[in-house]
Protein backbone atom coordinates (compact mmCIF):
# COMPACT_ATOMS: atom_id res chain seq x y z
CA UNK A 1 0.00 0.00 0.00
CA UNK A 2 0.53 2.95 -0.75
CA UNK A 3 1.38 6.31 1.75
CA UNK A 4 2.73 9.65 1.90
CA UNK A 5 5.27 10.82 4.47
CA UNK A 6 5.78 14.01 4.79
CA UNK A 7 9.26 15.84 4.69
CA UNK A 8 9.50 19.42 4.14
CA UNK A 9 13.53 19.58 4.38
CA UNK A 10 15.71 21.42 2.24
CA UNK A 11 17.27 19.40 -0.10
CA UNK A 12 20.66 20.24 0.75
CA UNK A 13 19.91 19.98 4.40
CA UNK A 14 23.19 17.90 4.86
CA UNK A 15 25.43 20.59 3.46
CA UNK A 16 23.90 23.01 4.96
CA UNK A 17 25.23 20.55 8.65
CA UNK A 18 28.95 20.64 6.82
CA UNK A 19 28.47 24.26 6.48
CA UNK A 20 27.99 24.76 10.29
CA UNK A 21 30.73 22.55 11.10
CA UNK A 22 33.11 24.54 9.32
CA UNK A 23 31.24 27.80 10.71
CA UNK A 24 32.31 26.17 14.41
CA UNK A 25 35.84 25.43 13.45
CA UNK A 26 36.36 29.66 11.79
CA UNK A 27 34.89 30.52 15.26
CA UNK A 28 37.00 28.50 17.53
CA UNK A 29 40.16 29.73 15.51
CA UNK A 30 39.00 33.45 16.34
CA UNK A 31 38.29 33.35 12.08
CA UNK A 32 35.97 36.29 10.30
CA UNK A 33 35.74 34.62 6.63
CA UNK A 34 34.02 35.88 3.70
CA UNK A 35 32.46 33.53 0.16
CA UNK A 36 33.51 35.43 -3.27
CA UNK A 37 31.20 34.44 -5.82
CA UNK A 38 31.14 35.42 -9.33
CA UNK A 39 30.94 34.53 -13.00
CA UNK A 40 34.37 33.91 -14.51
CA UNK A 41 36.34 37.21 -15.96
CA UNK A 42 34.35 39.51 -13.33
CA UNK A 43 37.61 39.91 -10.99
CA UNK A 44 37.48 37.72 -8.00
CA UNK A 45 41.42 36.99 -7.97
CA UNK A 46 42.07 40.23 -8.80
CA UNK A 47 39.80 41.72 -6.16
CA UNK A 48 41.57 38.50 -3.68
CA UNK A 49 45.43 40.21 -4.65
CA UNK A 50 44.03 43.93 -3.76
CA UNK A 51 42.86 42.52 -0.59
CA UNK A 52 45.43 40.66 0.49
CA UNK A 53 48.03 43.23 -0.26
CA UNK A 54 45.69 46.33 0.58
CA UNK A 55 44.98 44.37 4.07
CA UNK A 56 49.13 43.26 4.91
CA UNK A 57 49.27 45.98 7.47
CA UNK A 58 46.33 45.06 9.36
CA UNK A 59 45.27 41.64 9.50
CA UNK A 60 46.63 37.99 8.31
CA UNK A 61 44.83 36.80 5.26
CA UNK A 62 44.60 33.08 4.21
CA UNK A 63 42.44 31.71 0.79
CA UNK A 64 40.75 28.88 -0.15
CA UNK A 65 40.92 29.06 -4.00
CA UNK A 66 38.07 26.76 -5.53
CA UNK A 67 38.57 25.78 -9.19
CA UNK A 68 37.87 22.85 -11.60
CA UNK A 69 41.78 22.36 -12.42
CA UNK A 70 45.00 24.20 -11.89
CA UNK A 71 46.36 26.23 -9.03
CA UNK A 72 46.93 29.11 -10.88
CA UNK A 73 44.51 31.54 -8.48
CA UNK A 74 46.02 30.00 -5.14
CA UNK A 75 49.30 30.90 -6.60
CA UNK A 76 48.44 34.22 -7.62
CA UNK A 77 47.07 34.65 -4.00
CA UNK A 78 50.08 33.08 -2.18
CA UNK A 79 52.00 35.66 -4.08
CA UNK A 80 50.19 38.41 -2.98
CA UNK A 81 51.01 37.78 0.32
CA UNK A 82 48.30 34.64 1.87
CA UNK A 83 48.24 31.32 3.13
CA UNK A 84 46.70 29.50 0.16
CA UNK A 85 45.30 26.80 -0.54
CA UNK A 86 43.69 25.13 -3.38
CA UNK A 87 40.90 22.90 -4.29
CA UNK A 88 39.96 21.34 -7.49
CA UNK A 89 36.68 20.54 -8.24
CA UNK A 90 37.59 18.16 -10.97
CA UNK A 91 34.85 19.44 -12.76
CA UNK A 92 32.00 20.38 -10.29
CA UNK A 93 30.53 23.72 -10.87
CA UNK A 94 31.23 24.78 -7.56
CA UNK A 95 32.40 24.51 -4.22
CA UNK A 96 30.35 22.77 -1.56
CA UNK A 97 30.98 22.51 2.60
CA UNK A 98 32.26 19.06 2.00
CA UNK A 99 34.97 20.43 0.02
CA UNK A 100 35.28 23.66 2.08
CA UNK A 101 36.27 21.15 5.22
CA UNK A 102 39.36 19.44 3.37
CA UNK A 103 40.70 22.82 2.65
CA UNK A 104 40.82 24.02 6.19
CA UNK A 105 42.07 20.36 7.50
CA UNK A 106 45.06 21.63 5.04
CA UNK A 107 45.63 25.30 6.50
CA UNK A 108 46.60 26.20 8.91
CA UNK A 109 44.66 29.11 10.70
CA UNK A 110 46.73 29.95 13.67
CA UNK A 111 47.67 33.92 13.41
CA UNK A 112 45.09 33.89 10.81
CA UNK A 113 42.37 36.47 11.14
CA UNK A 114 40.52 36.80 7.66
CA UNK A 115 39.64 33.69 5.71
CA UNK A 116 38.97 34.22 1.84
CA UNK A 117 36.78 31.59 0.57
CA UNK A 118 36.99 32.21 -3.80
CA UNK A 119 34.38 30.39 -5.36
CA UNK A 120 34.40 28.43 -8.68
CA UNK A 121 33.88 31.40 -11.47
CA UNK A 122 30.40 30.48 -12.16
CA UNK A 123 27.22 32.70 -11.80
CA UNK A 124 24.60 29.68 -11.26
CA UNK A 125 25.70 27.17 -8.83
CA UNK A 126 27.72 28.10 -5.93
CA UNK A 127 24.73 30.32 -4.31
CA UNK A 128 22.90 27.38 -3.59
CA UNK A 129 25.73 25.39 -1.29
CA UNK A 130 26.23 27.41 1.55
CA UNK A 131 29.83 26.95 3.19
CA UNK A 132 30.04 28.07 6.43
CA UNK A 133 30.98 31.76 5.83
CA UNK A 134 30.67 34.94 7.39
CA UNK A 135 29.28 36.76 4.75
CA UNK A 136 28.54 36.53 1.32
CA UNK A 137 30.10 38.33 -1.16
CA UNK A 138 29.00 38.52 -5.33
CA UNK A 139 31.03 40.54 -7.60
CA UNK A 140 29.50 41.98 -10.86
CA UNK A 141 31.61 44.03 -13.63
CA UNK A 142 30.52 46.28 -15.46
CA UNK A 143 31.01 44.49 -19.39
CA UNK A 144 28.51 41.92 -17.76
CA UNK A 145 26.01 44.28 -17.83
CA UNK A 146 23.42 45.99 -15.71
CA UNK A 147 20.81 43.42 -16.28
CA UNK A 148 22.51 40.61 -14.30
CA UNK A 149 20.16 40.89 -11.39
CA UNK A 150 16.51 40.35 -13.23
CA UNK A 151 18.19 37.89 -15.47
CA UNK A 152 20.18 35.82 -12.51
CA UNK A 153 17.98 36.98 -9.26
CA UNK A 154 18.57 33.53 -7.82
CA UNK A 155 22.12 34.36 -8.14
CA UNK A 156 21.62 37.45 -6.29
CA UNK A 157 19.90 36.36 -3.83
CA UNK A 158 21.30 35.97 -0.15
CA UNK A 159 24.12 38.41 -0.70
CA UNK A 160 25.77 40.57 2.34
CA UNK A 161 27.84 43.01 -0.11
CA UNK A 162 27.81 43.02 -4.16
CA UNK A 163 31.14 44.27 -5.50
CA UNK A 164 30.79 46.30 -8.71
CA UNK A 165 34.13 45.76 -10.36
CA UNK A 166 35.86 47.33 -13.45
CA UNK A 167 33.93 50.89 -12.95
CA UNK A 168 36.64 52.28 -15.29
CA UNK A 169 34.87 50.76 -18.10
CA UNK A 170 31.60 52.55 -17.51
CA UNK A 171 32.34 55.39 -20.11
CA UNK A 172 32.64 52.87 -22.21
CA UNK A 173 29.63 50.87 -21.85
CA UNK A 174 26.25 51.35 -21.76
CA UNK A 175 25.24 50.64 -18.13
CA UNK A 176 22.73 51.87 -16.29
CA UNK A 177 24.25 52.16 -12.61
CA UNK A 178 20.95 52.91 -10.72
CA UNK A 179 19.04 50.39 -12.67
CA UNK A 180 21.41 47.51 -11.39
CA UNK A 181 21.78 48.57 -8.35
CA UNK A 182 17.87 48.93 -8.13
CA UNK A 183 17.66 44.98 -9.12
CA UNK A 184 19.50 44.31 -6.52
CA UNK A 185 18.67 46.10 -3.78
CA UNK A 186 15.30 44.37 -4.42
CA UNK A 187 16.41 40.76 -3.83
CA UNK A 188 18.98 41.48 -0.95
CA UNK A 189 17.22 44.71 1.45
CA UNK A 190 19.92 46.20 3.17
CA UNK A 191 22.18 44.76 0.84
CA UNK A 192 25.81 47.15 0.80
CA UNK A 193 27.03 48.12 -2.92
CA UNK A 194 30.39 48.94 -3.21
CA UNK A 195 31.75 50.41 -6.63
CA UNK A 196 35.86 49.57 -7.40
CA UNK A 197 38.15 49.34 -10.09
CA UNK A 198 40.82 46.49 -9.66
CA UNK A 199 43.22 48.19 -12.61
CA UNK A 200 42.99 51.70 -11.10
CA UNK A 201 42.15 51.15 -7.41
CA UNK A 202 39.06 53.14 -7.43
CA UNK A 203 36.68 52.29 -4.69
CA UNK A 204 39.07 49.89 -3.13
CA UNK A 205 39.53 51.81 0.13
CA UNK A 206 35.42 51.72 1.15
CA UNK A 207 35.72 48.11 0.48
CA UNK A 208 39.37 47.46 3.03
CA UNK A 209 37.34 49.56 5.17
CA UNK A 210 34.22 47.26 5.39
CA UNK A 211 36.47 44.29 5.84
CA UNK A 212 38.25 45.84 8.48
CA UNK A 213 35.15 46.57 10.63
CA UNK A 214 33.65 43.39 9.83
CA UNK A 215 36.22 41.59 10.69
CA UNK A 216 37.15 43.61 13.91
CA UNK A 217 33.23 43.19 15.26
CA UNK A 218 33.57 39.80 14.61
CA UNK A 219 36.67 39.45 17.23
CA UNK A 220 35.55 41.78 19.35
CA UNK A 221 31.81 39.79 19.85
CA UNK A 222 33.96 36.08 19.88
CA UNK A 223 36.36 37.73 22.54
CA UNK A 224 33.45 38.38 24.28
CA UNK A 225 32.33 34.55 23.86
CA UNK A 226 35.42 33.53 25.23
CA UNK A 227 35.58 35.25 28.23
CA UNK A 228 32.15 34.60 29.18
CA UNK A 229 33.04 30.76 28.77
CA UNK B 1 24.95 21.14 -14.15
CA UNK B 2 25.01 20.78 -10.47
CA UNK B 3 22.25 18.41 -10.53
CA UNK B 4 24.02 15.27 -9.77
CA UNK B 5 24.95 16.60 -6.55
CA UNK B 6 21.39 17.29 -6.19
CA UNK B 7 20.17 14.20 -6.62
CA UNK B 8 22.73 13.13 -4.29
CA UNK B 9 21.56 14.90 -1.72
CA UNK B 10 17.84 14.21 -2.32
CA UNK B 11 18.91 10.91 -2.18
CA UNK B 12 20.42 10.39 1.15
CA UNK B 13 17.48 12.72 2.29
CA UNK B 14 14.83 9.97 0.73
CA UNK B 15 16.07 7.36 1.98
CA UNK B 16 16.28 8.73 5.43
CA UNK B 17 12.80 9.51 5.59
CA UNK B 18 11.63 6.26 4.30
CA UNK B 19 13.96 3.92 6.52
CA UNK B 20 12.36 5.90 9.52
CA UNK B 21 8.59 5.63 8.28
CA UNK B 22 9.75 1.68 8.47
CA UNK B 23 8.96 1.87 4.32
CA UNK B 24 9.97 -0.71 2.03
CA UNK B 25 9.97 1.52 -1.60
CA UNK B 26 9.75 4.62 -2.98
CA UNK B 27 7.78 5.54 -5.29
CA UNK B 28 7.87 9.11 -5.56
CA UNK B 29 9.62 12.19 -4.76
CA UNK B 30 7.42 15.29 -4.51
CA UNK B 31 9.92 18.41 -4.83
CA UNK B 32 9.14 21.95 -4.27
CA UNK B 33 11.38 24.65 -6.44
CA UNK B 34 11.18 27.98 -6.68
CA UNK B 35 11.91 29.80 -9.92
CA UNK B 36 15.15 31.48 -8.67
CA UNK B 37 16.88 27.78 -7.30
CA UNK B 38 19.16 26.83 -10.01
CA UNK B 39 17.44 23.49 -10.71
CA UNK B 40 16.22 21.59 -13.99
CA UNK B 41 13.59 19.29 -13.43
CA UNK B 42 14.53 17.03 -16.57
CA UNK B 43 18.04 17.25 -15.84
CA UNK B 44 17.37 16.15 -12.21
CA UNK B 45 15.42 13.36 -13.55
CA UNK B 46 18.16 12.08 -15.78
CA UNK B 47 20.39 11.46 -13.22
CA UNK B 48 18.22 10.28 -10.84
CA UNK B 49 17.69 7.49 -12.55
CA UNK B 50 21.16 6.63 -12.46
CA UNK B 51 21.86 7.25 -8.74
CA UNK B 52 18.61 5.36 -7.45
CA UNK B 53 19.35 2.53 -9.04
CA UNK B 54 19.57 -0.57 -6.71
CA UNK B 55 18.08 1.24 -3.62
CA UNK B 56 14.70 1.10 -2.32
CA UNK B 57 14.31 4.48 -4.12
CA UNK B 58 14.98 2.81 -7.95
CA UNK B 59 12.08 3.36 -10.49
CA UNK B 60 10.92 6.21 -8.49
CA UNK B 61 9.69 9.38 -10.23
CA UNK B 62 10.74 12.87 -9.40
CA UNK B 63 7.41 15.30 -9.37
CA UNK B 64 8.92 18.99 -8.98
CA UNK B 65 6.39 21.48 -8.19
CA UNK B 66 7.82 24.92 -8.94
CA UNK B 67 6.72 28.28 -7.60
CA UNK B 68 7.17 31.91 -9.38
CA UNK B 69 9.42 34.66 -8.35
CA UNK B 70 7.13 36.45 -6.09
CA UNK B 71 7.65 40.16 -4.87
CA UNK B 72 5.63 42.21 -2.55
CA UNK B 73 5.17 45.94 -3.38
CA UNK B 74 5.66 48.14 0.02
CA UNK B 75 3.58 50.74 -1.02
CA UNK B 76 0.18 49.34 -1.50
CA UNK B 77 1.34 45.41 -0.17
CA UNK B 78 0.44 44.32 -3.70
CA UNK B 79 2.06 40.93 -4.09
CA UNK B 80 2.69 40.03 -8.04
CA UNK B 81 4.84 37.92 -10.48
CA UNK B 82 7.21 40.21 -12.51
CA UNK B 83 7.20 40.40 -16.20
CA UNK B 84 11.02 39.51 -16.56
CA UNK B 85 12.68 42.90 -16.10
CA UNK B 86 10.41 45.10 -14.96
CA UNK B 87 9.84 45.02 -11.33
CA UNK B 88 7.90 47.78 -10.56
CA UNK B 89 4.73 47.44 -9.01
CA UNK B 90 1.52 46.51 -11.23
CA UNK B 91 -1.04 48.43 -9.31
CA UNK B 92 0.45 51.32 -8.22
CA UNK B 93 3.93 51.47 -10.54
CA UNK B 94 5.72 51.31 -7.39
CA UNK B 95 9.86 50.46 -7.20
CA UNK B 96 9.59 49.67 -3.04
CA UNK B 97 9.39 46.13 -3.79
CA UNK B 98 10.64 43.16 -2.06
CA UNK B 99 11.07 39.53 -2.45
CA UNK B 100 8.28 37.12 -1.20
CA UNK B 101 9.11 34.20 -2.23
CA UNK B 102 10.84 31.99 -5.36
CA UNK B 103 13.66 30.64 -3.84
CA UNK B 104 12.37 27.39 -2.16
CA UNK B 105 13.83 24.33 -2.94
CA UNK B 106 13.15 21.41 -0.52
CA UNK B 107 11.45 18.16 -0.80
CA UNK B 108 8.20 18.31 0.77
CA UNK B 109 6.84 14.75 0.95
CA UNK B 110 8.17 11.26 -0.77
CA UNK B 111 5.26 8.64 -1.46
CA UNK B 112 6.10 4.60 -0.40
CA UNK B 113 4.87 1.64 -0.33
CA UNK B 114 5.15 -0.58 2.89
CA UNK B 115 5.16 -4.44 2.04
CA UNK B 116 2.49 -6.30 4.81
CA UNK B 117 4.31 -8.63 7.25
CA UNK B 118 3.86 -11.71 9.09
CA UNK B 119 2.90 -11.13 12.17
CA UNK B 120 6.34 -12.70 14.30
CA UNK B 121 5.69 -15.15 16.62
CA UNK B 122 5.15 -13.73 20.18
Amino acid sequence: MTQRVVVAEKILKANDELAAENRARLEDAGVFSLNLMASPGAGKTSLVERTVAGLADRLQVAVIDGDLATSLDADRAAAAGARAVQINTNGQCHLDANMVGHGLDALDLSGVDLLIIENVGNLVCPVEFALGAHRNVLIASVPEGDDKPYKYPGSYRGMDVVVLNKIDLLPHVRFDVDRFRHGVEVLNPGVRILEVSCTTGEGLPAWLAWISEQAEAHRVSSDERRARR
Amino acid sequence: MHELSLAQHLLDLALEHAARAGADRITRLNLVVGELAPVEPSCLSFYWDHIAADTAAAGSSVEVRRLPLRLLCQGCNQVFEPASENWSCPKCSSDRVRLQGGDECYLEAIDVEVDKRAEAPA
